[in-house]
């Protein structure tokens, strides 16, 4: 057994028939943007795109800014998608209907080569322009070996693996679709978002079966109030996990909660049980080497040395401690841009003199912070620059509060502190809040 | 539960998701720390990206309000979905329609 959807198992047979009827109504082009929001079909058609010898792009964002910058990166790029519509601008090939052609018993297993680039990954960068970041077949799956083996997931038996996370964000693509593929476990088609969907899409696939999440979708399904069904283990990833809520959901789940951490640039590299420690367990052969502020990692799936954009203290030579993020990343819901970057985009903006983003104050409560955004540009509306951002950045990143100053509160020397644009925004706002 | 409405019930459902709508309009403003005040939002008005410009994590945070105060959850498989969030008023009548308390 593959995949299931709606708990209706489906065979390795009609997965590999399913894969040669798609790789036959691929487009020529080399890249393949797959923006298929079921999960099987999107494995389907990383499959096909495989055997087909194209690559797959998995942008962190799909705004027009970004997709521009995709056909630029590679001009015979076109997509892939299982939606009537799709308001992308790339040539357009729909995922087929299945035609309920039985699936020959004894088909041939397709061979990938290991060395192949299989994927373009890309992250924020810096400067405003994404920055690519290639998977080879073989780094891809050796990671998940690794990850399957500490996640216990290779005692013969077929696990059903649920996930609140899209198979297109690099945590899900490794977690939810690679993870099963290579350990022989079965991926569920449902991208379930409200806890009530997280319920049942577990209930629908028998046990043991597992929950790919992060800390947003799991805290909402603690504070939902509905009993919980029978899970056999629990992934979250993205963000890290408070030990309160690690615990309540080993609690209420009545299984273990283990956490993963990685970057877009490496992927999976570590993992803990945050009820037992605060320590992450690096995968064999993975190194860390810190010069100065800067940790980076090595070895193992990861290729040539990578910078992680946390705050990271090695223990010993296979563990390590995290304390944050570095100044400039920023990370909200699992998604990831730079303030440099953000910045970058906003000042490309007519009109925009002068602005910056600034990190909003941590909730106590869990709840997601916001990032916030002084703007200096006279003749401009706050919602005309928010509609401009909208074409640019991922919704998640746009600034709230958004406001627009006189002028940016810059040091003597140009720099422009977080703390002080806090200050200014807080100033800024409290009449209204108080009104 | 109210399939036969009474002509007499009538008007006072429409005045139910009519305050129902401000309810829902001060718990969102509340529970999403928004820059605007519950009157500021149209009942019309769309919720999600150009409109109210809500992503979907705070629809998720909605749905968690929506459960807790009315016994209300949401599934996303259901047709019904984009159509609830597509303003203040749908919701307040999905709300309305199925709240447990």
């Amino acid at each position: 057994m593959l995949a299931y959807r709606g708990g209706v198992p489906i065979l390795v047979r009609e997965f590999l028939a399913d894969v040669a009827r798609v790789g036959a109504a691929l487009a020529d082009g080399g890249h393949v943007l797959n923006v298929c929001s079921d999960r099987y079909h999107f494995t389907v058609g990383l499959a096909a795109s495989l055997v087909a010898g194209k690559v797959s792009l998995l942008p962190s964002t799909r705004t027009p800014e970004v997709i521009a910058q995709l056909r630029r990166f590679a001009p015979d790029a076109f997509c892939l998608t299982d939606e009537e519509e799709c308001a992308l601008e790339l040539p357009r090939v729909r995922f087929p209907a299945s035609r309920g052609a039985a699936a020959t018993a004894g088909a041939e297993v397709p061979r990938i080569e290991a060395g192949r680039r299989a994927a373009w990954v890309f992250t924020s960068g810096s400067t405003g322009t994404p920055v690519p970041h290639q998977k080879t077949f073989a780094g891809l799956l050796e990671c998940m070996r690794v990850a399957a083996e500490r996640l216990a997931l290779t005692d013969g038996r077929s696990h059903a693996v649920v996930a609140t996370v899209p198979p297109q964000h690099m945590y899900g693509f490794e977690s939810s679709v690679l993870l099963p593929l290579v350990s022989g476990n079965a991926l569920c088609a449902e991208h379930p978002f409200y806890p009530a969907d997280i319920c049942h899409a577990l209930e629908a696939v028998p046990r043991p079966r597992i929950l790919i999440s992060t800390p947003i979708h799991l805290r909402a399904l603690m504070a939902a109030g509905l009993a919980l069904p029978a899970t056999d283990l629990i992934v979250s990833a993205t963000a890290s996990l408070s030990t309160e809520l690690a615990r309540e959901v080993e609690q209420r789940c009545g299984t273990r909660l283990l956490e993963i951490y990685g970057s877009t640039e490496t992927g999976s590299i570590a993992l803990r049980e945050p009820t037992r420690t605060a320590e992450w367990h690096l995968w064999p052969h993975v190194t860390l080497e810190s010069r100065g502020e800067e940790t980076f990692a090595q070895g193992g799936h990861i290729g040539q040395r990578t910078r992680l954009y946390d705050v990271i203290e090695p223990l010993g030579v296979d563990r390590f401690l995290l304390h944050g993020r570095t100044a400039d990343l920023v990370n909200i819901a699992g998604k990831r841009s730079s303030l440099g970057y953000l910045d970058h985009q906003l000042n490309s903006i007519p009109g925009v003199v002068d602005g910056a983003f600034f990190h909003g104050a941590a909730a106590a409560d869990g709840t997601v912070a916001r990032l916030g955004a002084c703007v200096v540009a006279p003749g401009l509306e706050a919602a005309a620059i928010t509609a401009a951002l909208r074409r640019r950045i991922d919704p998640v990143f746009l600034p709230r509060p958004l406001l627009l100053v006189a002028s940016l509160p810059r040091t003597s020397t140009g720099k422009l502190p977080q703390e002080a644009l806090r200050s200014l925004a807080a100033a800024q706002t409290k009449p209204s809040g108080a009104a | 539960m109210s399939d036969n409405v009474s002509p007499l019930r009538q008007p006072a459902d429409s005045a139910g998701v009519v305050a129902l709508t401000r309810e829902l309009a001060g718990l969102i403003v509340a529970a999403l720390n928004l820059e605007v005040t519950p009157g500021d939002i149209g009942p019309d008005q769309p919720l999600y990206g150009e409109g109210l410009g809500l992503d979907s994590i705070d629809i998720l945070e909605i749905a968690l309000v929506v459960s807790k105060q009315y016994g209300v959850q949401l599934r996303a498989d259901s047709e019904e979905n984009t159509r609830i969030f597509a303003s203040l008023r749908q919701l307040a009548e999905y709300v309305n329609a199925h709240r447990t308390k």
